[in-house]
């Protein structure tokens, strides 16, 4: 059966010879990027930045090479081996590759990079430490604060929790925020909403360890049900499926946020479930940053997602609409405007120094 | 094969004479043995036949292969042109990355991959030599992960947190990593010693140890984090701890190759010279013999175990003060406490054996990021090739009947060579 297929399938007509070049572009701008250890396939901001950097190369009609890394005794070797293949920009992703980067930047000033969720400064004196290094960095508290405000509204039993992949700024700062937006709601609605997973004074809370699916996050969801949480934030990529598990075996009527994408979009089969989610425009913004540089209009200033520049925010109720208190949106929205006229101010400690 | 077999009745009542109850741990002393201690020559051709599946794979995953198959009929030789090209192209650039480049334009550049080839090699040679050290004493170390991390740890805070002279703070920093990993690994002897613990359960167990106590270290101000910053990430080194550049900053090879070169040395001296070594080697053959001829086996449990642990440790000690001196977090073990095994099976537990296929996987590692980024082939195919050394290797009787090998320990009958022969024309 399957050899029959196989014969059949081979069976096409061979097409002229004359389609070889197509990459008549004559653009000699070669978009690279190197993954960290969790590859393009993270379901977080690996694969969002390798989206965005698709995007942009398919506008631009250019090939980009990619690769994964997938130790951190690889990073320094495959930024290294991008810049001998005559890279133009290299886009790497996390805090990892900092130093990778840093090293590679200051050897070869005139090959351009970008680095995703870190700001390149490794001296900490409040600077980039190469001039050509354009940090990719989102203030995501804010948002986060916005999703927590909303959770506690929205909350029918009091309790709302969260828990991360691991201890990472770039987790945590999303854990501050929400930890941060119910404590709001309380103080402006005389509420008692209890937020647990995550204690913002001692910077402590629930991890899975890891950032995959699995048992680990399933015991910390099923821990927040058990404590009668009904709306519940896992921070770190796929660890957010095993939450829904937990979710649908509980049976209760438990809603969750999602956060990076709008997961009410891309994790349809669940969109019954997403209060909303806390978006972080990295694929945006890499599209943004590859396309800027393929036009000769690379610069090297930091790009910050904020709630003013639409780079972080918070995705629409959606099948919740109905579910929600009606003034929620509206309060939001105000809040929304206080944090960015500065009336009210959000803060975490992983925040980005700008 | 089973013709070559005598039919005389002594041979299967030979295990039957034994005690019962030793069946268990004999067979799987017999099988450790078999698997550890084979032939160059399986050695060599396992590596050939991973490539050549390795090939395979290449030629199946390449887009420009998938899309000429699609009209293999009507022009059947795009199809073969196009598997030429991504195996030769994906091999090619393994080479390239890995031992001479052509395309640079001068020799100091050219010969650059085969200096970043011996950079990768380091670590895994030392981890290889802990790893088959512990073969030859009949046990399987299997806890690499945490001993390099309990190692890099050690060594890194006396790096980046110690101020001392230049030349001693390397020293005491090499040392500091030694005595954690070797603490690391006798623990496991200990155990197996004193409690008859199985050192397969607790290495493995004691790497999670390892890691999530580097993970609380990494995020604890004032332990291993770096001061004003809050991710998980030691500070750099000091420039006085770290291994100096053996020829010059163009290159990363650094002075960490030597200490690796030192202790393939040692342990050829270890084994095959000191009086330690004899019983280490005896207790490997046979631990009940050992104990009947006066041999310690519970100390040399532990003794080897510790040395064991130290040899993988200094592998630990190359990657913090050598490979990667900017700082380090969790993941700096980089999975060589796992490719250490390959690393010594391939180099049948054999100090210099080792220290070759330690060469050929840092080959594999360096030329695996060139393949990658010039090629597009997945580093996954690297991977897979290293398993497939390993599956090939654990499995001797496939390799022997692939290539028509004699089986060891029959007796060669001049017929079956001169059907070989026949077959072979």
């Amino acid at each position: 059966m399957f050899g029959t297929v196989a014969m059949l399938a081979a069976c096409a007509q061979a097409p002229a010879t004359t389609d070889d070049t197509n990459s008549a572009a004559a653009s000699d701008f070669l978009p690279c990027m190197v993954s960290d250890a969790g590859g393009f396939d993270d379901k977080s901001f690996n694969q969002l930045g390798f989206e965005g950097l698709t995007e942009a190369s398919e506008a631009l009609g250019v090939d980009p090479i990619t690769v994964e890394s997938t130790s951190e005794t690889d990073y320094q070797s495959n930024v290294q081996n991008l810049v001998d293949q005559g890279c133009s920009l290299i886009v790497t992703v996390g805090f990892n590759l900092a130093a990778a980067t840093v090293e590679s930047a200051l050897a070869n000033p005139e090959v351009n990079f970008a680095i995703i969720d870190n700001d390149a400064d490794l001296d900490f004196d409040g600077a980039v430490d190469a001039p050509n290094i354009k940090p990719i960095i989102f203030d995501t508290a804010p948002a986060a604060f916005l999703a927590g405000y909303a959770a506690a509204g929205y909350s029918k039993t009091g309790v709302v929790g969260t828990y991360g992949g691991m201890q990472f700024p770039t987790v945590t700062i999303f854990m501050d925020g929400f930890a941060d937006g119910v404590a709001y709601y309380n103080e402006q609605n005389g509420t008692d909403v209890k937020s647990l997973g995550w204690d913002v004074a001692s910077q402590t809370g629930s991890f899975t360890g890891g950032f995959a699916a699995g048992v680990e996050s399933l015991a910390n969801a099923q821990g927040l049900i058990d404590q009668n949480a009904d709306v519940l934030l896992p921070v770190g990529g796929p660890i957010f499926l095993s939450a829904i598990e937990a979710i649908k075996s509980s049976g209760k009527d438990i809603a969750m946020v999602g956060v990076d994408a709008d997961l009410y979009e891309t994790d349809a089969t669940n969109k019954s479930l997403f209060l909303t989610s806390i978006l972080k425009g990295i694929k945006v913004s890499v599209s943004d940053v590859v396309s800027g540089a393929g036009e000769d209009s690379f610069d090297a200033t930091p790009y910050v997602g904020t709630l003013d520049n639409d780079g972080v925010g918070i995705a629409s109720f959606h099948d919740f609409e109905s579910k929600v208190p009606s003034t929620l949106g509206d309060e939001l929205d105000a809040i929304k405007a206080g944090i960015i006229d500065g009336s009210i101010t959000v803060e975490s400690p992983s925040s980005p120094k700008q | 094969m089973s013709d070559a077999t005598p039919p005389a009745a002594p041979a299967p009542a030979r295990p039957a004479s034994g005690p019962a109850t030793k069946d268990g741990s004999e067979r799987w002393n017999q099988t450790l043995r078999d698997i550890t201690g084979g032939s160059a020559m399986i050695s060599l051709l396992a590596v050939l036949v991973a490539l050549v599946v390795g090939a395979i794979l290449i030629a199946f995953t390449n887009e420009g292969v998938q899309e000429t198959a699609g009209y293999f009929f009507s022009r059947p030789t795009d199809l073969l042109r196009a598997v030429w090209d991504a195996v030769s192209g994906a091999y090619s650039a393994l080479f390239q990355g890995a031992i001479y480049n052509f395309r640079a334009n001068n020799f100091l550049t050219a010969i650059r991959p085969l200096t970043e080839t011996l950079t990768f090699a380091t670590p895994l040679i030392a981890a290889g030599l802990g790893v088959g050290l512990a073969f030859r004493v009949g046990m399987f170390n299997i806890g690499g992960r945490g001993q390099m991390l309990i190692a890099a740890g050690a060594a890194g805070y006396v790096a980046f947190a110690v101020e001392l002279p230049a030349g001693i703070h390397l020293i005491v920093a090499v040392l500091a990593g030694l005595l954690g990993g070797a603490i690391w690994g006798g623990v496991v002897g200990l155990l197996k010693a004193r409690t008859g613990a199985h050192e397969v359960i607790v290495t493995i167990m004691l790497n999670f140890v390892a890691l999530y106590l580097i993970q609380f270290l990494l995020r604890t101000p004032g332990a291993l984090q770096a001061p004003g910053s809050n991710n998980p990430k030691t500070p750099p080194m000091l420039p006085t701890a770290v291994f100096p550049d053996l020829f010059g900053p163009r290159y990363n090879l650094h002075a960490g190759f030597l200490t690796v070169i030192a202790a393939t040395i040692f342990v050829w001296w270890l084994l095959s010279r000191s009086n330690l070594g004899f019983q280490f080697r005896a207790v490997g053959q046979n631990p009940n013999a050992a104990r009947v001829a006066g041999i310690n086996v519970k100390n040399v449990y532990l003794y080897a175990m510790a040395i064991s642990g130290a040899l993988v440790g200094l592998a630990g000690v190359n990657q913090v003060l050598g490979t990667l001196t900017t700082g380090f977090s969790s993941g700096i073990d980089a999975g060589i406490g796992f490719d250490a095994i390959t690393v010594a099976l391939l180099g049948r537990s054999k100090p210099w054996g080792i220290f070759a296929a330690g060469v050929l996987f840092g080959a594999f590692k360096a030329g695996g990021f060139a393949m990658q980024a010039a090629e597009g082939v997945p580093i996954d195919i690297v991977v897979v090739v290293q398993a497939l050394i390993v599956l090939f290797i654990a499995a001797p009787p496939l390799v022997r009947a692939m290539f028509h090998l004699p089986t060891p320990g029959t007796t060669k009958k001049p017929r079956i060579r001169k059907t070989n022969e026949v077959v072979a024309k």
